[in-house]
């Protein structure tokens, strides 16, 4: 209406391609849109669902975007913002703080030199807190793309971690 | 006492990821025993008989809700099986979905030809990822031996099952959350009525379980000679699984019969506390639970003992403090769990777990007033009475029965 | 719009309970907020709007239930059989007051500067409960009022976060504009990826604004603008009144719902300052001219059908933005209030030998999406706007309680002339159905130069009817023409698909964007219900009904303007100034 912007295409083919197969792996189902956009974030090296992508997905599937937006703020999960090549997770609930989560993250933080919500500068890594992700028999424990790394009480454990994630 | 394996027998015992593994040891008996019954009520009966209540938390009486769901009349009936355990400390289904997942899924199509389903669903947390190939093999290997799909064991009976994925967010574990994210929502639970027994999953007769609850149900079934009845005290029978973690040697899960006291379980299963530490406190049930003092210890984990003792079993996590962390500590921990993880769509849990937050922190600073304690409880109670869900109602759980067992934690100095 | 239906003709299931130990007996399936109200008891709600699917979030309706362990929300909660309910024990107080404590600690408290001051359901409850200083501390964020358009603005600060908005938006319009975002403390209401309304599906309509409870969706306010230009002694400033003012604008002044107040307001409008105080039901007859004559070219020289009306300016965006490949489908007619000022900055100044530039025209318009209509490039002439400044009827409301008018007491006076003669046709603009049985009298008696005996087309009219969608059929010479009269886009939008899918049995289509027409609008005063939408309706007909004139093309000033300025309808100097044209609206990104 007020501004003369011109149409977008903004979606490289390749990915296009690929969120296409995911799509088409969920049949188009809106209603395994969660299932979805967790398999789109990881498209991305930042693991994130980007602006044009969340778009995209919306009106493949027939959708408001608002709807995408909403989810994609609303399970901590999901992310409308770049996170990093490597989001590092960490457990701030009760089983693990009592197994000093809190010193995990201290050391984490001075390794990488960023705080809870930053990015490392070359953006492999990114710090973020979350909930107990079932892993309280391994505390103190990291969650990275899906996979736990758990006991890591020592800061030899931490940095043979950090350095194997390249 | 020690640990028993009635809900466990099959940890260890085949390949999680062959069917005919599964059906070496006994798999799919259970399904074709259900089938085989006059009236699949009595499925619900033999549940009842065990007294079993659900194992989500909520405690409800499972044989009823079966019965219940049973009755509700309507077309396409749907079985959800809540694998969203977001409950701190609590990793039982886990297990239960790593070692057993063909159980679950037998327990799933019990549960579908008992309620006359045709869909069930697993929503499962995105936090177990790692093991929706396993259960996505089992589901696939159990539809090609017609164990799902059409006209299942020649009963004329069509059932299928679809495995969908949480994305990290607790309150997906309260029903009507979760089916809002099954429907391609964000999972901010609605109000009650429509109960989702007669208006759930896309607006049909839905009956919702618990990992645990469901898989009870094929070995009750294969329970000939009723073992799991000699589990148990009084009102509490059977066997229940517990999740230990905090400070403890050996956390992990842990399949125990009622009536096991709590010291034996922490002590004796867990490897008790790490050496040259006391016990702080215990929490039971997750972060929405009540904590006990070490006077629980001698205890018998049952639901009438622990009520009694002023907490609860709940989803069964118990969580260990040791003197390093204060009360207070602990109850901040707890707070911000909830702060992250209310949906924030009602006022009071909204607004009131911002605020105990704000007090809990004046407290650890010793900067509380009076007013402050008197301010936090009526949150407390406010949101407890007039939250919209059981998040909000449930949240301040902890810090209600801290309140009682360590009063002297909120005895602050300042004035009026 | 949606609340359950209880069963109204069969003999009702009757239950009965107590509040507040009063016996009460309602139909089956009542809530525990309506059984209240029908005695006369107001359970204090934010979120619960009479019109809207209960969402229950608030919970400040909480009541006590004896036998209940916890409160029951008083707006979702149906009454059973003996119930007894409590709405006034020490618990249900101190957790209404809590709420409303916790409310007030995340809002912006600058009440005495908001828009919706003295018009807020917020501060009436603060109010009412006596709520003082309260110990929480302040935890609102500061956020500043987002002002990107010419219609709407959005404040965080006060939202909150009930919901309403986003409901209307979704459940009325079918837009889905807005959406909640995020959860605890930072859940809030916004749009997608936080981009500014009108880039979104929004097509400003404003009807989130009118069921916003606080300040937090209003209307952008243009008052000053007007102000200034009454103080300008260079500026000649003309205000014309759309149709459907005149009977919502007394329900700001303690009058009964559908109140009329023609005479009344137009003193005002006077007393204000205005050099002349015009009527858009003049327009609106000019509009019927053209959009009834283009009706008859298209029906007879193979045009585009269905035509489709274009007064509404949300309907207009919407089509830009959701429908632009069926465009065409749109009369290419102005609204009669951008026919107005078309016509006031030249016939009307060249009569009054005034210069055009000169001319402030203003608007009084239900409507939100009316100030976007009137910053269109397109709605003007020799670098000069139809109109400069629209404000809505609630800043009317604004305007008249400055300058300290009573308006009950106000005597009533009559439009100025020549602009300002409107029949009854150009009357029932305001309500759904009202354009096309105007444009229907018009276009009968011009085919078959028959007066038509009996003006009233019932079929078109009425809120309720077909859901929002009329139909009915018309017989011209040698054709039936089959019409649909629509409100609400959520309607509009199953319309269009019929069209785009070719199935469209329709000849002319009219649609409003808004419930009820232009009577139910955006820019209509707080407390704007479907109720009072219905009150309004009857009393637009009754005008039409008391009119001597009833019929567009006998309006005298109408015919002089064609016979001293505009030669016919649809001639050149009528499609140069009463004509425009639609554009596709790009959104933020389209995709193959």
């Amino acid at each position: 209406m007020l501004s003369e912007q011109k149409p977008k295409y903004p979606l490289p083919a390749d990915l296009q391609a690929k969120i296409d197969l995911v799509l088409e792996s969920h049949d188009y189902d809106f209603t395994q849109i969660v299932g979805i956009l967790l398999e789109v974030q990881d498209l991305d090296e930042m693991h994130y669902v980007p602006e044009p992508v969340a778009y995209y997905v919306a009106n493949r599937l027939n959708m408001p975007v608002t709807n995408v937006f909403d989810i994609l703020n609303f399970y901590s999960e999901l992310s409308s913002t770049p996170r990093a090549k490597y989001p590092i997770q960490v457990c701030t609930s009760i089983a693990c703080h009592v197994n000093d989560s809190d010193g995990l993250a201290a050391k984490l933080k001075e390794l990488l030199n960023i705080d809870f919500g930053e990015t490392t500068y070359d953006g492999r890594f990114t710090l973020e807190k979350v909930t107990c992700f079932g892993a309280c028999d391994r505390a103190p424990a990291v969650r990275i793309n899906g996979h736990v790394y758990d006991h890591l009480d020592t800061t030899e454990k931490i940095r043979a971690l950090l350095d194997s994630l390249k | 006492m020690s640990e028993v394996r009635f809900l466990t027998e099959n940890f260890g015992q085949y390949d999680p990821s062959s069917i005919n593994s599964y059906m070496s040891i006994g798999g799919f008996q259970a399904l074709r025993q259900a089938v085989a019954m006059d009236d699949p009520e009595g499925i619900a009966t033999l549940i009842s008989e065990a007294k079993v209540r659900g194992r989500g938390g909520a405690e409800y009486p499972m044989g009823r809700k079966w019965s219940q769901a049973r009755a509700v009349k309507g077309e396409k009936k749907i079985i959800i099986c809540n694998a969203d355990e977001g409950e701190t400390t609590t990793f039982k289904d886990r297990e239960l979905i790593k070692n057993d997942p063909f159980n679950l899924i037998e327990a799933m199509i019990i549960a579908g030809y008992v309620m006359g389903a045709t869909d069930g669903y697993i929503y499962m947390r995105a936090e177990y990822a790692c093991y929706r190939p396993l259960l996505l093999n089992a589901i696939r290997q159990a539809k090609s031996y017609g164990f799902l799909g059409q006209n299942i064991l020649g009963k004329g009976f069509d059932y299928d099952i679809h495995l969908y994925s949480g994305a990290g967010a607790y309150v997906c574990g309260e029903g009507t959350a979760l089916i809002r994210s099954i429907e391609g929502k964000a999972g901010r639970p609605r109000m009650k009525p429509p109960f989702i027994k007669v208006s759930g999953l896309f607006a049909r007769p839905t009956c919702l379980n618990n990992v645990e609850s469901l898989s009870l149900v094929p070995h009750l079934l294969r329970d000939k000679d009723k073992r799991y009845l000699t589990y148990g005290v009084g009102e509490s029978v059977g066997t229940k699984l517990v999740s230990v973690g905090g400070n403890v040697k050996h956390p992990g899960v842990f399949e125990i019969p009622f009536g096991t006291t709590v010291r034996e379980i922490i002590d004796g299963l867990a490897g008790g506390l790490p050496d040259g530490h006391s016990l702080r406190l215990i929490q039971f049930g997750g972060a929405s639970g009540k904590i006990a003092g070490p006077d629980i210890l001698d205890t018998p984990y049952t639901y009438e003992d622990l009520r009694a003792a002023g907490v609860m079993v709940g989803s069964g996590a118990i969580c260990v403090v040791d003197d390093r962390t204060s009360v207070i500590d602990f109850l901040r921990i707890n707070q911000d769990f909830f702060y992250e993880e209310s949906c924030g769509q009602c006022t009071p849990c909204r607004e009131g777990n911002l605020h105990i937050k704000i007090i809990l922190d004046r407290i650890a600073n010793h900067t509380a007033t009076k007013d402050d304690i008197k301010t936090m409880e009526k949150m407390a109670r406010v949101m407890s009475m007039s939250s919209l869900c059981g998040l909000g109602e449930t949240a301040q759980n902890t810090l209600r029965s801290a309140m009682q067992v360590f009063p002297e934690v909120f005895e602050v100095g300042g004035a009026e | 719009m949606a609340n359950e239906k209880t069963t109204t003709d069969q003999a009702q299931e009757m239950v009965n309970l107590t509040i507040n130990n009063i016996p009460v007996s309602v139909p089956k399936g009542t809530k525990i907020m309506e059984a209240a109200k029908s005695i006369g008891i107001d359970i204090p709600h934010l979120c619960y709007h009479e019109d809207q699917r209960v969402k229950a979030r608030c919970r400040l309706c909480s009541v006590e239930v004896t036998g209940k362990r916890r409160l029951l929300a008083a707006c979702s909660t149906v009454v059973w059989e003996g119930m007894e309910v409590h709405t006034d024990t020490p618990i249900v107080r101190d957790t209404q007051v809590t709420i409303l404590q916790m409310l007030l600690a995340n809002h912006n408290q600058d009440c005495l500067t908001c828009p919706r001051n003295q018009n807020c359901d917020l501060q009436r409850l603060c109010s009412r409960f006596n709520i003082q200083q309260s110990h929480l501390p302040r935890v609102e964020k500061h956020e500043k009022p987002i002002v990107t358009n010419p219609a709407i603005v959005r404040d965080p600060s006060k939202c909150i976060r009930c919901g309403r908005c986003i409901q209307a938006c979704k459940d009325i319009q079918g837009i889905r504009a807005l959406t909640y975002c995020g959860r605890s403390a930072d859940l809030r209401v916004t749009t997608a990826f936080d981009k500014p309304m009108e880039t979104t599906d929004c097509i400003l309509c404003g009807q989130c604004s009118l069921v916003c409870p606080t300040g937090a969706i209003v209307e952008k306010d243009d008052t000053q603008k007007v102000l200034d230009a009454l103080q300008d002694t260079s500026k000649h400033v003309i205000v014309q009144v759309a149709p459907s003012v005149r009977v919502a604008l007394g329900d700001a002044f303690g009058m009964e719902p559908g109140a009329i107040v023609t005479g009344q307001m137009v003193t005002a409008l006077k007393l204000l300052g205005f050099d002349k105080v015009f009527d858009t039901n003049f327009g609106a007859d000019l509009t019927i001219m053209e959009e009834g004559y283009e009706f008859l070219d298209r029906l007879q020289n193979g045009g585009v059908l269905p035509m489709m009306t274009s007064c509404s300016p949300g309907w207009v965006n919407f089509m830009e933005k959701h429908f632009p490949d069926q465009r065409d489908h749109l009369s290419s007619a102005k609204s009669p209030m951008s026919m107005f000022g078309a016509i006031a900055k030249t016939y009307y100044a060249q009569n009054a030998g005034i210069d055009p530039h000169d001319i402030v025209t203003v608007s009084i318009m239900p409507c939100t999406a009316k100030k976007f209509e009137a910053a269109r490039p397109e709605l003007g002439h020799d670098g000069l706007s139809d109109v400069d400044i629209v404000l809505t009827t609630r800043e009317l409301i604004k305007l008249i309680k400055y300058v300290g008018l009573e308006l009950v007491s106000l005597p009533e006076s009559d439009f100025d002339s020549p602009l300002g003669f409107g029949t009854g046709a150009g009357a029932i603009f305001g309500a759904t159905g009202g354009v096309m049985e105007a444009a229907l009298r018009t276009v009968y008696e011009k085919v078959t130069g028959k007066t038509l005996e009996k003006l009233d087309f019932e079929d078109v009219r009425g809120f309720d009817k077909g859901g929002g969608i009329k139909e009915a059929t018309v017989e011209l010479p040698g054709r039936t023409v089959r019409i649909c009269v629509a409100h609400t886009l959520k309607n509009a939008r199953k319309i269009m698909e019929q069209i785009r899918r070719g199935e469209s049995p329709y000849d002319f289509i009219e649609i409003m964007a808004c419930p009820g027409g232009c009577i139910g609008g955006g820019g209509q005063p707080i407390g704007t219900t479907n109720a009072i939408r219905r009150k309004r309706i009857e009393a637009l007909y009754k005008i039409d009904r008391d009119l001597p004139i009833r019929k567009s093309h006998e309006n005298p000033d109408i015919i002089k303007l064609y016979q001293d300025f505009l030669g016919e309808p649809l001639s050149h100097k009528s499609h140069e100034l009463l004509h425009t044209t639609y554009h596709k609206v790009p959104l933020p990104y389209e995709f193959d």
